[in-house]
This record gives structure tokens, C-alpha cells and sequence, in this order.
């Protein structure tokens, strides 16, 4: 749908040169939800800017179902950003207008007649729950409602893409979660490209079906959330993922030398990491059986992402050096990702 | 009444024609300056750099003249601008022929007011529009003169107020009004009472321009 072939943007500014985005390349598929994560500055917010070319880039290629946006002149460019619905935020809502015309705005840009703009208005204003809320004016709403406005207005027109600019970045959890939801729905009903840029893992978590992850303008590592999420290769990512569970506590806990962590000579602290299709076995107490292996759980957790599960635990295993050695190898020949964190001295 | 105010009492038939002359002055010159200076401040707001019509020659040389013609002094800028004014209205002494400095004098500053009015607009407000595929021109209709109404209503009557200080001084030229009638009687003919009316009449016409001006900002503000 979107593709970015070695997109580049230099912005100058007083302190020198600022190398924005560099060298991106992305393939954004048909009706996916694609999530680009980053910290702020990472240029995230101008590479999806250079998909609309609210930025142009300074080299390289954009294009919209096979249409090089740099190729065209304004005007072709304008209609071609109509497929484009864009949020923002901090919602960008015009102040001076109800949330009526506020929708209305790109219908009324394009010349559509009266009583077709009142029924499409109407239309969202029921899809983003706000039927009742027509006049009035965005000053009036909460955040949660300002930005169903901004969706509504962005997909007045119908457009195929819809890119989230930090969207959720200014609301609260429980909101995100109904804006989330919102964006699924649409994603799903109008068969609707979204991209989301974001530095929230819990956003991507919840919603994404692709995330690249971004630092310092490149993006340093992409795949289907699922294995971006069970496999980490970046630092940067492994970082991401950890803001949205506790999982990697285990590392804080061995640098501060804390007595869960402190491991007899026989012993050794593992990582286990499973998906959905082999989280039903027993398979710890099958182990521990099989191999003369006591299995002591320090933290176990279990993340939904995108429907899919994913169990992460960190364990103490206590055995004969060979002994603990078959365990793992079990639960590696069983599909488990297996870590070994730290070991005791007989062990090393 | 007439121990207090002798001399207004005197003259009392010749202050319509001077409240209507103040007024007639205000009123149009209002208006030409409101739409010169909302035309400048606009250009000026979508030529600078990083506007949505980037034009950095027309901004510099537009920026220029509303620094010089609000650098001089209104009392200057109106023997300064004569030739102009004989040009436009035929002649240098009157009523109309004032409207030229008047109008010269106020526009570059209204131009300013509105610029900075349209600055205050969220960049986001335009990058939303600029999203959904506006135009410029459909930006600066839709966006640019209708997101700040309340800010360019709160400079419009800013210099409506400075522009009845300027009408005063206008008067001394031959447009009349009340200025020229404190000037003539108050001031060389040292008649304190006519003074005292004129500045209390000036202090009520500027009190409804603040009222009004208030009340359109409040209707505006959503």
C-alpha cells in the first residue's frame, strides 16, 4: 500500500545538520496495522510525515499503491493525500468549528452536497459514539472524545490509509485502550491501511500486526510483532518490550545482587520463552520428573500480543551439572527458547 | 451649566459636525485599514519562511515597508505622504484627503496585529489541513482568517483606539473633528471647558470601540 524506497530527510538547524530519517525503507501491506516505534528524536514523526510529504524527502521514493508521490505536481498531490487520513497528537481540531463541521471539513472541500455531507457526518459521528455531541465545540470534549473526532474527520472521505501520529501519546490508558479499539474497528470494517507511530510497546502490543522499531533515523529492526516480540535482536528493542513488563526485573535484581538470585554451586538461572501452541503441556513438572531436576520459578508472566500468547519464565533449575544440561535441551527440542542467565560455580 | 461651561455653551452648534467628522474619519478609515492590514498580515504570515507560499522577496520587501511606515511618527508620516494624498484624493486639506495618512499610518499596524494573530493559530491546525489536501488559498480561508477571530478582533480594536488618537492629530491639518476643535479653541484659545467635552466625548467614543470590541471577542471565543 505505502512503500518507502531509501527515504532520507536533512533538516538544517542552528546546532548543524539533524539526519532525520536515513535510508528507510518500508513496505506498509494492504489493510495492515503497522506500528513504528521509537524514542522521541528518533525521527519517527518526520518518516511518517515523508508518507504524506508533509515532508518531502530529500532523496529516495515514496509510493502509494504504486504512485511515486514525489512525481506529482500540487494538485495531483493533494488528491492523492485524500486517500490519506491523518491524526495527530494533540488532535489538531479546528477550535473555531463544532465537531459537526469539524468532520465536515474535507467533504466540504470536496464539493459533495449538502444533504450527503449531513447523512456521511452523521454516519461517524455514530461510529465514534459522539451522535449527541454534533454541536459542540472541540473546546468542550475530553481528550478521549477530541481525538474520535479527529478519526472521524481523518476517514470522512474515505480514505484507504490512516496515519497516527502519536495518537495516543496525550491520553490516559484507559482512553488509548478505547482509541485502540476504535482503530481496530475501522481497520476492520473499512478495510482501512493504518500506520501508528508511537514510542508506547503497549501500543504496538495491543493493535500492531508489523513494527519496525526506530533509532536515530534508521529503522534498526522489523518483523511481524510476534517474532519481533518472542525474538528481540536489537538492544533498543529488547528495551521496548521491557517497558511493558517486568520480565527482564530478573537483570535488575542479579546487578543488585539480590538473595533470589544469589545461586549454589549446583545451580543455574534460565530464561524460558514459549508461544501460544506450547503453553498447554506440563511441561515443567514433566521435566522435573524426567531429569531429577527441581525447577524453582522466580517470575513467570504470560503477555497477549496480538492474540497470540506469550510466556516468559525465569526459573532456578538445581541438579547434576548433566542432568540440568538434558532439561534444557528438552525444552529446547519442545520449541521453548532457553536462556541460560547465570550459573553457579560447579556449573561453569 | 452656563458659569461652568460658557464657551461649550457658545459653541455648542458646531460639535455634530465635529463628532460626525471624528466619526465619518474612524469609520472608513477603519475599514480600508482593517482590509489593507488583514491583506498584509496575511501575506505576510504565508510568505515567510516555512509558509504555505513561501516567498522570501515579497516577505523582506513587505516587511520592510510595514517597519518604515511604523517607524515615523504619525505626525510626520502625514506631511511625509502629502504628494500621495493630493495623488489620491485631489487635494491635501479636508476631511477625505486625511484618509490617506490615516489610512497609512494604521494599516501597517493592523498588518502586524493580524500576523501575529495568525502565528498564535496551532502549526498543527495546518499541518491537519494541509493532511487532508486544502489548497493555500482554501487554508487561508478556511483556516488562517477563521481560527484566531477572537485575536484579530482584540487587534482590530487595539488600533481603532490608536486610530482615534490619530484622527485627533489630523485635525490640526484642516480634516476637522473633535481634535481640530481642541486644538482651535481649547488649546489657542484657551478655552479649558470645550477641552474637557472633547476629551470626555473622545473617552465615550473609544469606551463603546472597547465594549464592542469585547463583545465580538466573547461571541467569537467557542
Amino acid at each position: 500500500m505505502i512503500r518507502l524506497e531509501h527515504v532520507s530527510k536533512t533538516f538544517q538547524t542552528k546546532a548543524g545538520k539533524v539526519h532525520a530519517v536515513q535510508d528507510v525503507s518500508l513496505d506498509i501491506p494492504e489493510g495492515d496495522i503497522f506500528g513504528i516505534i521509537g524514542f522521541s528524536g528518533a525521527g519517527k514523526s518526520t518518516l511518517v510525515r515523508c508518507m504524506n510529504l508533509l515532508e518531502k524527502p530529500d532523496t529516495g521514493a515514496v509510493y502509494l499503491e504504486g504512485q511515486d508521490l514525489l512525481k506529482l505536481n500540487d494538485k495531483q498531490l493533494r488528491r492523492e493525500r485524500q486517500k490519506m487520513g491523518m491524526i495527530f497528537q494533540h488532535f489538531n481540531l479546528m477550535e473555531s468549528r463544532t465537531v459537526f463541521d469539524n468532520i465536515a471539513m474535507p467533504l466540504v472541500h470536496l464539493h459533495w452536497d449538502k444533504a450527503k455531507i449531513t447523512a456521511r457526518v452523521n454516519e461517524l459521528l455514530e461510529l465514534i459514539d459522539l451522535a449527541d455531541r454534533g454541536d459542540s465545540y472541540p473546546s468542550q470534549l475530553s481528550g478521549g472524545q477530541k481525538q474520535r473526532v479527529a478519526i472521524a474527520r481523518a476517514l470522512a472521505n474515505d480514505p484507504k490509509v490512516l496515519l497516527c501520529d502519536e495518537a495516543t501519546s496525550a491520553l490516559d490508558p484507559q482512553t488509548t485502550q478505547n482509541i485502540l479499539a476504535l482503530i481496530r474497528k475501522v481497520n476492520q470494517s473499512m478495510h482501512l491501511t493504518v500506520v501508528i507511530i508511537t514510542h508506547e510497546m503497549a501500543v504496538v502490543k495491543e493493535v500492531c500486526n508489523h513494527v519496525a522499531v526506530m533509532e536515530e533515523g534508521k529503522i534498526v529492526e522489523q518483523g511481524d510483532i510476534v517474532s519481533v516480540f518472542t525474538n528481540p535482536q536489537q538492544e533498543i528493542t529488547k528495551n521496548f518490550i521491557n517497558t511493558t513488563n517486568n520480565a527482564r526485573k530478573i537483570d535488575e535484581l542479579i546487578e543488585q545482587d539480590h538473595p533470589i538470585t544469589r545461586l549454589q554451586a549446583d545451580q543455574v538461572l534460565v530464561r524460558l520463552q514459549y508461544k501460544s501452541a506450547n503453553t498447554a503441556d506440563p511441561i515443567i513438572s514433566t521435566v522435573s520428573r524426567k531429569f531429577d531436576v527441581d525447577i524453582n520459578l522466580i517470575f513467570a508472566n504470560v503477555e497477549i500480543v496480538h492474540d497470540t500468547p506469550i510466556g516468559q519464565i525465569e526459573a532456578i533449575f538445581t541438579g547434576k551439572e548433566a542432568d540440568v544440561q538434558k532439561a534444557l535441551d528438552h525444552f529446547r527440542n519442545s520449541g521453548v527458547r532457553v536462556e541460560v542467565i547465570k550459573r553457579g560455580s560447579l556449573l561453569s | 451649566m452656563a458659569a461652568y461651561f460658557p464657551n461649550v455653551i457658545m459653541y455648542a452648534d458646531e460639535f455634530p459636525q465635529a463628532i460626525w467628522d471624528t466619526i465619518y474619519m474612524l469609520v472608513i478609515s477603519g475599514i480600508l485599514s482593517t482590509i489593507l492590514g488583514l491583506l498584509i498580515g496575511v501575506i505576510l504570515v504565508v510568505t515567510r519562511r516555512g509558509g504555505i507560499m513561501e516567498n522570501r522577496v515579497v516577505f523582506w520587501i513587505l516587511d520592510k515597508i510595514v517597519n518604515l511606515f511604523r517607524s515615523i511618527p504619525f505626525i510626520i508620516l502625514v506631511p511625509t505622504v502629502a504628494v500621495l494624498t493630493r495623488w489620491i484624493a485631489g487635494s491635501t486639506i479636508g476631511r477625505e484627503a486625511a484618509l490617506v495618512p490615516l489610512v497609512i499610518g494604521t494599516a501597517p499596524f493592523i498588518a502586524r496585529q493580524m500576523e501575529t494573530a495568525i502565528l498564535e493559530i496551532d502549526p498543527g491546525i495546518l499541518e491537519a489541513s494541509q493532511a487532508m489536501g486544502l489548497s493555500p488559498w482554501e487554508i487561508i480561508g478556511k483556516v488562517l482568517l477563521r481560527e484566531n477571530v477572537p485575536g484579530m478582533i482584540r487587534g482590530i480594536t487595539i488600533s481603532m483606539i490608536a486610530l482615534v488618537g490619530q484622527i485627533a492629530i489630523v485635525g490640526t491639518i484642516g480634516a476637522g473633528g473633535l481634535g481640530d476643535m481642541a486644538i482651535r479653541y481649547g488649546l489657542y484659545r484657551s478655552m479649558g471647558d470645550i477641552t474637557f467635552v472633547i476629551i470626555v466625548l473622545i473617552l465615550v467614543i473609544i469606551s463603546i470601540i472597547q465594549l464592542l470590541g469585547d463583545f465580538l471577542v466573547t461571541k467569537a471565543t467557542h
